[in-house]
């Protein structure tokens, strides 16, 4: 984005006024902030610290915190590919390394003349469409050469993103399967047109009945989160939309919003009417930028039609309305506390519970936070009953889930199945002939094998959010066990200390058996970092960190002990990875700048091969994984 | 007994006072449960963990759990103590904590607790991590190595002394603690060795100046006496080795 030649002050003085002042806007005038002059320099920190009233530490906190805030100068044109794995499936390193040579930039560093910068950042949510990325904040999809060689001259000719092809931010909803939430009409108003005939308590007695459990993942039933906010003393409430969709491989969220925010919206109005509350808030994760103006556009069409506003369909008193916050590049920002602080401004960090959001959440009062996809089942039981909607699902889990499938799979997109389908199933239905195994619920749920194809989704036996990544055959289970060991390093909040410092040394573990360097000693560590980070963590980002790495060493004890090493025990140090700065220094990498090493100079040229040279063939692939 | 509250903590009575946490409950009977973020002076943080228990077989930090009645409390199992343990032994690789060649050894909070858990050694890879010493204010030097992101001297400088003299910024492993002002030097704040957060750190990260070796290694606060027994660092008087400033 060209920067304006007004002062820095005045830039920040009108964004910060916009806003009101107000420090629970500080993340959304940063972001703005940012927005205008690429990076928040100390200046800039301070200009809007003192705007605000805050103190800067409280400003460079927030700064600091957020992955798509920047505290170092950035390029005008901020480009960020997408690293989950089902990107790295997609090749998008290649494209990665592709475009830096293009632009002739190296990763995470803005080029010489401030024009431009690549880096990576985790899952943009766009698995079923990837290799993606996101440039100035809006998702670029369905990635290749010819297109980048499109964006490097529109870099480098300082094509402003209105004059870029549309095409490239084109984002496709892909619903392959849809049941009752997708799949049936429904008239917008039905659902507060019903709480407003039959009252809060006959809604609440409707949820009650059709056992709705909260769709984000952990299964916190829906009608006590309610009834307990309904009680909870106080005049003003909150209710909070959960659009923080960050676990890797889940993309459900960022449909129901293009496609179904009607839907949505209309939920979390009935919540307001049930609960007692006038302000709702979407937090809409930062990545789905692209949908900021068009969610907009339809809570103003709602409050036009009498859904949204004062007086809703005419009701005094029933007053409601939706403001939408954008969060920065923060997976942490999912877990519900922590998403209240973001929403108030400040760095996301997981409070202590209790107390509870619904008695103390936003501004310490009562709040109820639901995922997305739950609003948006709230308003369809509530137009048609509970007991319509607990006819479909299993005992403990009624009703329908919306997968989000991606991976080594012919047909990727939105599946709508009712509780209690087996991956099996959900395996056929989406192509997938020679899978090895399945990452249910994202890098934070399960991994599972082949053994496993009949277990079913749902609460009582595969929990989850809705990720589901699948590996084909060729794949190296680890090449994932890698990347998302990489991403809670990159994503934990750093608070408490076993999620802390143990994401980093299971990452470094992962590392080591991934490079050829690991030993059976290295299995049992990983084991027991698994365990404390379990038991000891603050939050579930800690708790589940390592449950990828603990089953897939249950599931796939041969992807782990092929890469070891004969001996009992190998030293972390790594006297020919040691010398990597003297090889930066004199600029050498060839052979002879290397220690002898037979093994790591395979592993070595194994990963250039797949990171810099065309496409592997299935075939080319086999062969490199057997190689080791 | 009738009428009084009361919680078992490895299967001893426990009575507590409505709105107490059981670390608080404990300490208040005498029971000593392992802790580094704790103070009794301040709101309860339970970011370092260590204080971490089995309620009603589920884990949780002691610090920041409500006490409630008829709550089952495990604490000095040997599965606790190796989750305890496994918490020190990160702390100690994530900073460069050398005992051997620190003034703090023998009077520090973190060495006190690691023994008592039995950790002797990390297993774990140490990351050296480069940071700086800050010896520009007249009275006390910060030694970075040694944080253990407790947060115990943001909280009191911050919310004691109004002076809001350290934070913490950026996330994850790059969290770290900084000096509050455009230099990020000590020296140039009002912070004085009489403000309650110079006397709160657990470790060796805030050190006076001209006053090393006061007592010889060996003879110090936790030589003498086991943790357990001698409590934090912070409540001891300065005379016996610890921080409170009489």
């Amino acid at each position: 984005m060209s920067v304006e030649p007004s002062t820095l002050g005045q830039t920040v003085s009108e964004i910060v006024q916009r806003h009101g002042n107000l420090p629970t806007r500080l993340l959304q005038i940063l972001r703005e902030v940012q927005d205008s002059l690429t990076w928040l320099s100390p200046e800039a920190m301070d200009a809007v610290a003192k705007e605000v009233g805050l103190s800067l530490d409280k400003v460079r906190r927030v700064a600091e915190f957020y992955s798509f805030l920047y505290t170092t100068p950035r390029g005008s044109y901020d480009i960020l590919f997408s690293d989950n794995i089902t990107d790295r499936m997609l090749g998008n390193r290649q494209l990665l390394h592709y475009l830096c040579d293009k632009l002739k930039v190296s990763i995470g560093q803005p080029r010489a003349d401030g024009r431009v910068t690549v880096g990576v950042t985790s899952c943009t949510g766009m698995c079923d469409q990837g290799p993606a990325a996101l440039v100035n904040g809006y998702a670029l999809t369905s990635l290749d050469k010819p297109r980048l060689d499109r964006i490097a001259a529109l870099v480098n000719q300082l094509a402003p993103l209105s004059e870029w092809p549309q095409e490239y931010f084109e984002v496709t909803t892909n619903i392959r399967r849809a049941d009752i939430l997708l799949g049936r009409h429904f008239a917008d108003g039905a659902a507060l047109r019903a709480v407003l005939k039959r009252g809060p308590d006959a809604m609440l007695e409707e949820l009650v009945k059709s056992g709705l459990r909260g769709q984000g993942g952990a299964g916190f039933k829906l009608a006590l989160k309610w009834i307990s906010c309904r009680k909870a003393p106080g005049a003003v409430k909150y209710v909070v939309c959960n659009a923080d969709e960050g676990e890797p491989g889940t993309f459900k969220d960022r449909v129901l919003m293009q496609e179904y925010a009607d839907l949505v919206f209309e939920g979390m109005t009935l919540c307001g009417r049930v609960i007692g509350a006038r302000q709702g808030f979407v937090y809409l994760r930062g990545e789905y930028r692209y949908l900021l103006e068009p969610l907009k556009a339809t809570l103003q069409r709602r409050r036009e039609i009498g859904l949204l506003g004062k007086n809703i369909l005419g009701e005094p008193g029933f007053d409601f309305d939706i403001d939408i916050h954008l969060g920065a590049g923060a997976y942490v920002c999912g877990e519900e506390s922590a998403l209240i602080e973001s929403l108030e401004g400040k760095h996301g960090v997981p409070r202590i519970r209790p107390p509870f959001p619904t008695t103390h959440g936003y501004l310490n009062k009562p709040t109820v936070v639901n995922n997305v996809e739950t609003f948006a089942v709230t308003a369809k039981i509530a137009a048609e009953g509970g007991a319509w909607f607990a006819s479909r699902g299993t005992l403990e889990s009624k009703g329908t889930k919306l997968l989000s499938v991606s991976g080594d799979c012919e047909r990727p997109g939105i599946y709508e199945y009712p509780f209690g389908v087996t991956v099996r199933r959900v395996l056929e239905d989406c192509g997938a002939r020679d899978a090895q195994g399945v990452q249910m619920a994202g890098p934070a749920g399960h991994t599972i094998s082949s053994k496993q194809y009949d277990r079913r989704i749902c609460f009582d036996d595969l929990s989850t959010g809705g990720s589901f990544m699948v590996f084909a055959k060729h794949r190296d289970i680890l090449d994932g066990m890698r990347n998302f060991a990489h991403f809670f390093v990159h994503e934990s909040c750093g608070f408490c200390t076993p999620c802390r410092v143990g994401t980093s040394l299971l990452c470094d573990l992962v590392d080591k058996v991934h490079t050829g360097h690991g030993a059976r000693a290295d299995l049992d560590e990983m084991r027991r970092l698994g365990r404390i980070m379990k038991a000891g963590s603050h939050c579930g980002l800690g708790q589940t960190a390592p449950n990828s790495v603990l089953d897939s060493l249950d599931q796939f004890p041969e992807a782990w002990t092929r890469r070891l090493r004969s001996t009992s025990y190998e030293p972390a140090f790594d006297l020919d990875a040691s010398l990597g700065e003297a090889r930066r220094l004199s600029g050498r990498d060839d052979p002879g700048a290397h220690l002898p090493d037979e093994y790591s100079a395979m592993v070595r040229l194994a990963g250039l091969l797949t990171e810099r040279e065309a496409p592997l063939s299935d075939d080319e692939r086999n062969l490199l994984g057997a190689l080791p | 007994m009738s009428g009084e509250l009361s919680f078992t903590l490895d299967n001893q009575p426990v009575p507590f006072q409505d709105g107490q946490t059981i670390m608080e409950a404990a300490r208040a009977a005498g029971v000593y449960i392992p802790h580094l973020c704790f103070n009794p002076d301040f709101a309860p943080h339970g970011s370092c963990r260590v204080c971490l228990v089995k309620v009603n077989g589920r884990t949780q930090a002691s610090c920041t759990t409500p006490a409630m009645a008829g709550q089952v409390v495990q604490s000095e199992t040997e599965e606790l103590r190796d989750i305890r343990r496994g918490i020190l032994e990160m702390m100690f690789v994530e900073g460069n904590h050398i005992c051997p060649a620190c003034e703090k050894s023998g009077a520090c909070q973190l060495q006190a607790v690691a023994y008592y858990v039995g950790m002797l050694a990390s297993p774990f890879t140490y990351f050296y991590p480069r940071r700086a010493l800050d010896a520009s204010h007249p009275d006390v030097v910060i030694d970075f190595n040694r944080c253990i992101l407790c947060e115990l001297c943001v909280r009191a400088s911050r919310d004691m002394d109004g002076k809001n003299v350290f934070a913490v910024q950026n996330r994850g492993i790059q969290a770290h603690l900084v000096i509050n002002t455009p230099s990020g030097k000590l020296g140039a704040t009002t912070f004085s060795i009489t403000d309650k957060a110079a006397q709160v750190c657990p470790t060796g990260a805030i050190m006076m100046k001209n006053q090393g070796y006061g007592s010889p290694i060996g003879l110090r606060l936790y030589d003498r006496e086991s943790v357990k027994i001698v409590g934090d660092v912070a409540q001891a008087p300065e005379s016996a080795g610890g921080r409170r400033h009489e």
